[in-house]
């Protein structure tokens, strides 16, 4: 079952670094508190969105693998 | 991390744009202030009037330069045009015109595209990118 979220971006389309500008992009439109997903399919996305959140003090909820790409779960701390 | 980086960008073929472009993308992404200086190539790609014809691949890669040109349409990778914007929308991102290749190539700041901020010596790009780290492209 995934996590239920606040909102889900599908940036399966998206190439390097693109998942993560429209992260960051969800997670300034969003409320503290809120779980956001990203769907993505850039292998770089691996590294760059756990760093992110690390670097703006967002926690990484979850990293699912999916088949072809990786659910990544955020939650806005600040 | 270092909180500041600086890009010269001299190349104006293709794939050095899409390098750069990603690369500054990915700096505004991790909020690290950054600083574009265009010359030469890297400049005259910034002229409006080469918004019409997409800049060539490098040459030294041949046939395989061009196909990943071409795959690079095909899986609709965004353009480094769009990722320079994309960059500037979302981060802190300055992109300065050499003022020495304006006047070789007798340009006006109103000739390029308008992601350009202004028009700078080198000497004011050194002060810019002091205390950051600086690459070329």
């Amino acid at each position: 079952m995934p996590l239920p979220v606040q909102r889900e971006i599908d940036a399966r389309g998206s190439f390097c670094p693109g998942p993560l500008m429209e992260l960051i992009r969800a997670v300034r439109g969003s409320e503290v508190g809120d779980l956001i997903a990203v769907l993505s399919k850039d292998p770089g996305s691996r590294t760059d969105i756990p760093a992110w959140l690390k670097k703006a003090g967002h926690d990484l909820v979850a990293m699912e693998d999916e088949v072809g790409y990786t659910r990544f779960v955020a939650r806005k701390v600040r | 991390m270092s909180e500041k980086m600086s890009v010269i960008l001299f190349s104006g073929t293709a794939d050095r744009l899409q390098a750069a472009a990603t690369i500054v993308s990915g700096a505004a992404a991790m909020d690290v202030e950054t600083h574009v200086f265009l010359t030469f190539w890297g400049l005259n790609a910034f002229r409006r009037e080469q918004t019409k014809v997409p800049p060539p691949m490098s040459p030294e890669y041949g046939e395989l330069g061009r196909a990943v040109g071409e795959m690079m349409i095909a899986k609709g990778v965004p353009s480094w045009r769009q990722l320079i914007a994309g960059a500037k929308d979302l981060g802190t991102v300055y992109v300065h015109a050499c003022a020495m290749t304006m006047d070789l190539m007798g340009l006006a700041k109103e000739d390029l595209d308008p992601s350009v901020d202004d028009v700078i010596g080198v000497g004011t790009f050194i002060q810019l990118s002091e205390g950051g780290r600086t690459i070329f492209i």
